[in-house]
């Protein structure tokens, strides 16, 4: 990490964990939920954010002496837009499926509270290579979470990883299977996500005993 | 009938916040109490009633394939989709904008009430998510869109409702330490959410609904959808 001072690698490492964006600052959470029944859909989606916060946060550090606070929200809006079309168009030409599963949410990273609420609360405030560590930080955290929603809810859902089946054939009756062990469709419903974050939420704080409400 | 149809499913079936989780964020952050919920509720109702048929005349006159003939036969291939982003959260910011103007001139006691929450609302995913819906579901006409708005706009405020009633009961429950506030309120709204599933049933008699649900039809659906992908990328290649 010579590249990186200490202060510099905890804008990364801060968000993982103890101020993660979705588990504690409650940001982002309408996409992270929706789409995460599969782990692929996770792994895109993340990356997605990655790419739009990082890039996002940069532009909007560059010209935070010459925004108008009065219409900040607009042009933030608009660089965010103009990224998520970026996005939603390389998604179309090179993962035509996939875009089709992910359908409006591409979409609604625009409206993701993460972003709005990094470029509030840090871009505007800090230079744009604190700014950009802070998005790929945000976003990493927020892909985290995905990632381990979307490995149990397709492990437990359909019994596979990224669509390759590890648990045996639930026809033939093999691996697993053959022990009696079933598929919980249930995972795939989308109120499972919910609870496995609620779940999520209950192992972390329990670990860390600072980040209890009352 | 279609009306009617459209609107309980938007409602119940299709749920803004148990079916496809939009406006996650103001849902949990403002649903601690229910005299706020119920502000920011109508706030949405509001707010979508308006942005959704104002951004399906965006959709059907300028931003689809073919929507620009009415300019003229040399417009009639042009394709603008790709835009519909930027258009429709640009609709819904000087929307937002201009009812809170219009409010406060006209209504300073609705003002009050609901003025706080407007600004919130552009970055409300449930706002963009109710365009894109729009859009996406191909929804026909002006008055159908306006149903559509108003109706998902009425499901989300009856989420918030109801979590902000019981949020304000759960604080004399002995909850684990750990699970106290925002994990306990995940874990609710999933059971709400399941609750909210068997009204999958009501329009169709459960008929339509039920390929969803099958465990294995979804599997076989998604291994072909990963075929084809690989073939994609091959041919991209």
């Amino acid at each position: 990490m010579g590249l990186l001072s200490k202060k510099d690698a905890k804008l990364i490492t801060d968000p993982l964990a103890d101020n993660n964006p979705i588990t504690i600052q409650v940001l982002g959470i309408c996409s992270a939920l929706a789409i995460t029944a599969e782990l692929k859909a996770s792994l895109v989606m993340g990356i997605a954010v990655m790419f739009v916060l990082g890039i996002g946060n940069v532009v909007i550090s560059l010209m935070r002496n010459i925004i108008p606070s009065k219409i900040r929200i607009i042009v933030q809006l608009i660089v965010v837009a103009a990224l998520v079309i970026i996005v939603d168009q390389v998604l179309k030409a090179f993962a035509y499926e996939l875009s089709k599963t992910l359908s409006v949410f591409v979409g609604l990273i625009i409206t993701n509270c993460i972003i709005m609420g990094r470029f509030e609360a840090f871009a505007l405030a800090n230079k744009p290579w604190r700014s950009f560590l802070d998005g790929i930080g945000n976003s990493l955290g927020y892909a985290v979470i995905l990632i381990i929603v979307g490995f149990f809810r397709e492990l437990l859902g359909s019994g596979t990883l990224f669509g390759i089946p590890v648990l045996g054939d639930p026809i033939e009756k093999t691996g697993v299977y053959s022990l009696g062990y079933e598929n919980n469709g249930f995972m795939l419903m989308p109120p499972m996500a919910l609870i496995i974050v609620g779940l999520i939420i209950w192992v972390q704080r329990s670990r860390n005993k600072a980040l209890i409400e009352d | 009938m279609e009306h009617l149809e459209l609107f309980f499913k938007s409602i119940f079936i299709d749920n803004m916040v148990f079916a496809v989780f939009l406006g996650m964020c103001s849902y949990l952050a403002v649903s601690k109490k229910v005299a706020t919920a119920v502000g920011l509720g109508a706030a949405v109702i509001f707010v979508l009633a308006i942005t959704v048929p104002l951004n399906w005349l965006l959709d059907q006159y300028i931003l689809q394939p073919g929507a620009l003939s009415w300019l003229g036969a040399e417009y009639a291939d042009y394709d603008l989709s790709f835009l519909s982003f930027i258009m429709f959260i640009a609709t819904i910011a000087t929307m937002v904008q201009l009812v809170e103007i219009v409010v406060e001139k006209f209504s300073p006691s609705l003002y009050n009430s609901l003025g706080i929450f407007l600004p919130l609302i552009a970055v409300n995913c449930a706002i963009l998510g109710g365009s894109l819906f729009m859009q996406s579901r191909e929804i026909e006409t002006l008055g159908l869109a306006f149903n559509y708005g108003v109706s998902s706009g009425i499901g989300w405020f009856l989420a918030i409702l109801a979590i902000a009633a019981i949020r304000e009961k759960i604080r004399y429950s002995n909850v684990p330490a750990p699970l106290r506030g925002l994990g306990i309120t995940f874990i609710i709204t999933g059971l709400m959410g399941i609750g909210f599933l068997s009204f999958g049933g009501m329009l169709t008699g459960g008929d339509e609904e039920a390929p969803k649900k099958e465990k294995t039809v979804k599997v076989d659906t998604k291994t072909v959808d990963t075929k084809e992908l690989a073939n994609n990328t091959k041919i991209v290649e």
